[in-house]
């Protein structure tokens, strides 16, 4: 009985704790490596390589995100989460942030208690389908098998464009990326659907990969991008502006390689506060000086991150909606001042 | 005697008093208890509040952004039909499927079960080597292994369906049978009414030949006459009214086979694995109630003359279903739990599309999985009360 008041007491204590919420940086840097929630099973954007490492332009996010806060880009423990599970593991303070090439949308950012921070990959949602269905145009999908991925911005874009063109269609929807492929492999349905970027890395994994095409349309806007929990403002603002550092270093041309002597030997003004000899950028940020320097040096900045990542898969960058503004693109990232 | 000692004694301080403690922990614990619970509630709306989250039933009269693709009793409409909708789509099917399961797994359990006392050493080991097969793999595997590696590896594509007559198709994609359609109302309720008639006049013959049998001894073959009642007098009916109810066939269409009654592979799949997974288990516990039954009674059944076959059906298993039952409705209310795997081949059950998609798309964690867990347990405390009950009728009556 006594000892059983004692539990009560105690699990009483733990609830009462909780019910306040510390900030996400004394989190991690108490527990000394940041925890991301990625995706894993999707290549360029996260998938481990041979020698078991995760590689892809969002797991870069989170190593450029340990490498701010920490110093130290290696000290991150990465939660592999499916579509359905990220926004609860992310509220529920399993990780620290999501970086699990995730849509924004209104709804999420408001009613979800989620805050995105920018955008990493601006993509677009297509088709894939089977060569030998002669099909050339979605608007010829009127009564397919679609193969998806539950718990997406796809699913609902797929439902839009079929009620909105007065198409039908039949749903299979699978919980992970490498179950939907392979449902598409096999034969579950006529039509794999996801963000166009995924579509080609998912189509090289097939077991014929010739035998598939990827159709013409773009059906909806997906802009991807990291992130964190709504009411931490701090945090929200040191995710945020790891990413502009990453895109801000490219556009003042500042390399993993070129790091070092540029620290050194620059006197251009943009690159001095960038990498923290001029200025109080990091403290600002609740960080050390050397912030950006040590996610540039670590990581790379973002054209670095993306040649690394995407280019293998045949995503060209050049001139597309993914390169800096000052070459056509629409990156576009807020001075470092 | 005793009242003088309890006179006579110094009083006993009231917190000493035995009952007086005990009350005042029983008051503590319920005060620990009430506390905790409510500060588990108030954290969960603060946190939810400070999170900017809004929970409440509302959103259960929104459309539906998504499509549901198996529905064969409630229709869905994408673009008009609610979250409710949805709701109650996942209830049916997780219903379809556990139903179909708890029928196949008790029939195949009660075989395998009964192979493994054969006489026979090979049925004996066939059902042996079943039972170890598949009682000792994860469910999750066997259900993808016969989804993925099986049927859809070596099932042909909707084109190249294999056919029964053209009008029963098989593919990769599902089962595509003939669907009854009503021409005309009046006369399919004329034969319905024959139907359940003639079903009434089954009961009263197999009534009145179970008196016969037990006055005079004389046994009357109920089951082929009842069979050719139920066959007959129907189709008779259908004839005279001049066919009210004709066939939808399913029809190739560009993609696919559509009308019809269709059976997705997923259904198919998930049916198939819960159902030789269970019944895995249903033929243990089959096992054992028939090694219950003390031998005598089949040596006395024996001995009075009953064959094998008699002795099994009207001594053996009738004891034995007293011992049955209890741990085959635990194996029922696996079953129907276990079916929520089905994401995993894309079934359209109760969490794949409620606590799965519905949750994600709108972020009601709490009202949402508060929602399912209610629905299991309804499921679950009505499959144990139905089985319960026969149960309790069962049992042997002690005199």
């Amino acid at each position: 009985m006594n000892r059983l008041i004692t539990i009560a007491l105690a699990a009483g204590a733990v609830l009462i704790g909780s019910a306040a919420t510390a900030g996400t940086l004394e989190d991690v840097k108490k527990r000394g490596h940041l925890i991301c929630g990625i995706n894993n099973a999707v290549p360029g954007f996260s998938a481990p390589d041979d020698k078991g490492k995760m590689q892809g332009i969002d797991v870069d996010v989170c190593y450029a995100t340990a490498a701010a806060v920490l110093g130290d880009a290696n000290k991150v423990e990465f939660t592999p989460l499916t579509a359905k599970e990220r926004f609860t593991a992310l509220s529920s303070g399993e990780v620290d942030l999501l970086s699990r090439n995730t849509t924004h949308t209104l709804h999420r950012d408001s009613a979800l208690g989620l805050n995105f921070t920018y955008y990493n990959y601006i993509d677009g949602q297509g088709f894939m389908v089977k060569k030998d269905l002669g099909v050339k145009s979605a608007l010829e999908l009127d009564g397919a098998a679609v193969c998806i991925q539950q718990g997406t911005t796809t699913e609902l874009n797929l439902a839009d464009y079929f009620r909105s063109n007065n198409m039908k269609y039949q749903p299979i929807g699978y919980e992970t990326a490498p179950q939907t492929r392979d449902g598409f492999d096999k034969g579950a349905c006529d039509v794999l659907t996801s963000d166009k970027s995924q579509l080609a890395a998912q189509r090289t994994e097939l077991k014929n990969p010739d035998g598939a095409i990827i159709l013409p349309e773009i059906i909806s806007k997906e802009p991807l991008g990291p992130v964190v929990r709504q009411g931490d403002d701090v945090w929200f603002n040191i995710v945020k502006w790891v990413l502009f550092a990453m895109i801000n270093a490219e556009e003042a041309g500042i390399t993993s390689s070129n790091a070092d002597d540029m620290r050194k030997n620059s006197k251009n003004p943009v690159v001095r506060r960038i990498l923290g000899v001029e200025g109080e950028m990091g403290r600002e940020l609740q960080l050390s000086s050397d912030w950006a320097y040590n996610i540039i040096k670590q990581v790379g900045n973002y054209g670095e991150s993306y040649q690394r990542n995407l280019e293998p898969l045949g995503i060209a960058r050049k001139g597309s909606v993914n390169d800096l503004w000052t070459r056509g693109g629409i990156l576009y990232a807020p001075p470092i001042r | 005697m005793k009242q003088d000692s309890t006179t006579n004694a110094p009083a006993t301080p009231w917190h000493r008093d035995p009952g007086v403690r005990a009350l005042i922990f029983q008051a503590m614990l319920l005060l620990v208890v009430v506390w905790s619970l409510g500060t588990i509630f108030s954290n969960t709306v603060t946190n939810l509040e400070n999170r900017g989250i809004h929970t409440g039933f509302d959103f259960l009269h929104e459309i539906a952004p998504f499509a549901v693709g198996f529905s064969p009793f409630i229709e869905f409409k994408l673009g008009e039909s609610t979250y409710w909708d949805v709701f109650l789509i996942g209830i049916q099917n997780t219903i379809i499927v556990s139903f179909l399961g708890i029928v196949a797994a008790t029939l195949l359990g009660f075989v395998i079960g009964i192979m493994r006392l054969s006489p026979n050493w090979l049925v004996s080991k066939i059902a042996s080597v079943y039972i170890e097969t598949f009682r000792n793999i994860p469910l999750l595997l066997q259900i993808l292994f016969w989804n993925f590696a099986i049927f859809l590896t070596n099932l042909p594509g909707p084109r190249q369906s294999l056919s029964l007559g053209e009008t029963v198709f098989l593919n990769s994609r599902g089962l595509y049978m003939p669907r009854p359609v009503t021409e005309s109302e009046a006369g399919a309720w004329i034969v319905i009414i024959v139907g359940i008639a003639a079903l009434i006049g089954c009961v009263v013959l197999y009534r009145w030949a179970k008196r016969r049998k037990d006055q005079t001894g004389q046994s009357f073959p109920v089951l082929s006459v009842s069979l050719a009642i139920m066959i007959l007098v129907p189709t008779l009916a259908f004839f005279i009214t001049g066919s009210p109810v004709g066939v939808e066939l399913p029809e190739l269409k560009r993609f696919n086979f559509e009308g019809g009654m269709q059976m997705p592979l997923a259904l198919f799949s998930l049916w198939f694995a819960l159902s030789t997974y269970t019944a895995a288990f249903i033929g243990e516990t089959v096992r054992g109630g028939i090694m219950a039954v003390d031998h005598g009674q089949t040596e006395a059944a024996s001995a009075l003359g009953l064959h094998r076959g008699q002795v099994l059906r009207l001594v053996v298993v009738p004891q034995a279903l007293r011992v049955i039952i209890p741990p085959a409705i635990s194996q029922f209310l696996n079953l129907t739990k276990n079916s929520s795997l089905a994401v995993a081949v894309a079934y359209e059950e109760l969490v794949s599309i409620w606590s799965g998609i519905a949750l994600n798309q709108t972020g009601q964690a709490l009202v949402i999985i508060a929602m399912t867990i209610v629905v299991y347990e309804i499921l679950s405390l009505t499959t144990s009360a139905i089985l319960n009950f026969y149960n309790y009728r069962i049992q042997l009556v002690e005199r």
